[in-house]
């Protein structure tokens, strides 16, 4: 098999399939804060401890009920969810009026409070997670083995950002969201409730990262640390992509996790800053972000 | 006894601090076009605003059809039959043209159809891919009164229609109320336009400061339509 730039292409197609499977979690991940900042003009920074709930709840349930892979892959979802919910209710929609900061702050101690409570309950240290047995093996795909996990990981995160996307760009009930995005009272005065709305669409970008974290506990260990290591850059992503756009970040997530995998075969030193990099550059060229509206 | 479907008495609402309704009252018959005339900032958006339960801080009586609007949650005032048509339009530039069209959901049913409103504004027909902010001033407008007659609403709340339109739209959103008023719904009408105000409306009230201060009939305005200048301060 032919070298690239003196890089065998067996390694450089391994570290883009690496790529992929960092881009898939950016890109629900993104997603789900895309639309949570849309909607309810919260910057949800309780996202990567919602994630890591996920992956705890999925390794909680299998080492004390023996609940498996495949129904924590719906059930933990939603247990976040409806956690989320809950917070949304008691605490979150008394702060849409107010300035973003409020909320900010507020999902910024959530975080801090999840992953210290999981901390301390759990301790730090990383819990394995296996394989289920089904998605156990790898593809020999000739120029390089996939695990088979990893692939099920890129293919389920994939089909579940079409699928929202598709719900809010193409349905009515996305026309509902995207119109209660730009005039809420107006749509409520058309009969629709939009803070239940509100309250289902928090609950249901929540349950997305929960189920992110699903999908992350056979790959990374299950850590209390796991989600505000992630969150960052999941933060740089959507400020790349442009608030507010959904099929954006999506996009977005996906190529910023290959450009990471690039950039870990070329030049290893940068890949860890690669993404702030591309940040940068694109807040100094397009402030909006790639597919974020003009302001 | 007449047959009252909008009886409001002793009405007031308020933006935060400040106190903008200050105690109306008028009551609006059924199958009739009424007017709310009125100068700037007299309160006839805001109106409106209160009916519709988009204004939340609200006291006194307003009653549809039996039901206290003030104890009706903004979400199911709409179900009650009570359309809007906002002064600003409200089309929504995330929503193409037959997406806003079908975005209220059907309240009641005897709303007109897809094709009932392509007849009434042919301008809207072969759009539907537009962007709804897209449209012109006066298709949007048209949008706006479309989208609610889809949904069978029997009690309309018109703020403006005709504002900043040229005379030939005006024509044809006049025309269009006239097919409303002839299949018996309820209009409420707030229009700076006295002209066009005679010639759709049954009734007028004036409105100043927050209150209703003088009631008129069509006949009555059309004999004599300096009356209203004192008000609207012409
Ligand atoms: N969101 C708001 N917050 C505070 N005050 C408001 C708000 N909207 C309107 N007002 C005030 O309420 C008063 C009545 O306004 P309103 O829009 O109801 O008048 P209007 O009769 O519809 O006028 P116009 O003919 O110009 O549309 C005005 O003094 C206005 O400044
Ligand atoms: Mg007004």
């Amino acid at each position: 098999m032919p070298d690239i730039f003196g890089v065998p292409m067996v390694v450089l197609l391994g570290q883009i399939m690496l790529g992929l499977i960092n881009g898939s979690f950016y890109a629900v991940l993104s997603l789900g804060l895309a639309i949570i900042f849309g909607m309810l003009n919260v910057i949800n920074f309780a996202h990567g401890a919602l994630y890591m709930m996920g992956a705890f709840v999925t390794w909680i349930l299998l080492s004390t009920v023996g609940i498996n892979y495949w129904t924590a892959l719906f059930v933990a979802p939603m247990i976040v969810g409806l956690f989320g919910i809950v917070i949304e209710r008691l605490a979150l929609r008394h702060l849409y009026k107010v300035d973003h900061l409020y909320s900010l702050l507020f999902t910024f101690g959530m975080a801090l409070a999840l992953e210290g409570l999981f901390r301390y309950i759990y301790g730090s240290a990383g819990k394995p997670y296996p394989v289920p047995e089904q998605l156990a093996g790898v593809f020999k795909l000739g120029f390089m083995i996939l695990p088979v996990y990893r692939a099920w990981v890129i293919v389920a995160a994939v089909i579940v950002c079409v699928a929202v996307w598709l719900v809010i760009e193409k349905t009515r009930l996305g026309a509902w969201l995207r119109a209660a995005t730009e005039n809420p009272s107006l749509v409520t005065a058309f009969g629709i409730n939009v803070p239940l709305m509100l309250t289902l669409t928090y609950g249901f970008c929540v349950g997305l990262a929960g189920f992110a974290g699903v999908l992350a506990a056979p790959i990374y260990q299950v850590s209390p640390g796991m989600g505000s290591n992630l969150i960052i850059v999941v933060f740089a992503v959507v400020v790349i992509g442009g608030l507010g756009s959904i099929g954006g970040s999506i996009l977005t997530g996906l190529s910023l996790g290959v450009i990471e995998g690039l950039t870990k075969t070329f030049y290893p030193s940068a890949s860890t800053i690669v993404i702030f990099v591309v940040m940068a550059i694109v807040l100094i060229i397009r402030p909006a972000g790639l597919f974020g509206r003009e302001a | 006894m007449t047959d009252h479907r909008l009886e409001v008495e002793d009405l007031h609402s308020w933006y935060g601090e400040s106190h903008i309704l200050h105690g109306a009252s008028f009551h609006v018959n059924r199958g009739e076009v009424v007017t709310l005339l009125g100068r700037n900032g007299a309160g006839k958006t805001t109106m409106m605003r209160t009916l519709m339960g988009v204004v939340r801080q609200r006291k006194g009586k307003a009653v549809l059809d039996g039901t206290d609007l003030l104890a009706t949650p903004p979400h199911r005032v709409a179900k009650l039959g009570l359309g809007y048509v906002p002064e600003e339009r409200g089309i929504f530039s995330s929503l193409t043209v037959a997406e806003n069209l079908v975005l209220p959901p059907i309240v009641k049913p005897g709303g007109m159809s897809i094709e009932d409103i392509h007849k009434l504004f042919p301008n809207l027909k072969g759009r539907d891919r537009t962007i709804g902010t897209r449209l012109s001033g006066g298709e949007q407008q048209m949008l706006a009164i479309a989208r609610i007659l889809r949904t069978g609403a029997d009690f309309i709340l018109l703020d403006e229609p005709t504002e900043g339109l040229a005379p030939v739209i005006v024509d044809d959103i006049a025309r269009a109320l006239g097919t409303l008023r002839s299949m018996g719904l309820t209009i409420i009408l707030v229009e700076q336009n006295t002209r066009f105000a005679t010639n759709c409306a049954d009734r007028h009230y004036v409105m100043d400061q927050g209150r209703i201060v003088d009631e008129f009939s069509n006949d009555a305005l059309r004999a004599d339509i300096s009356k209203i200048d004192a008000y609207l301060g012409v």
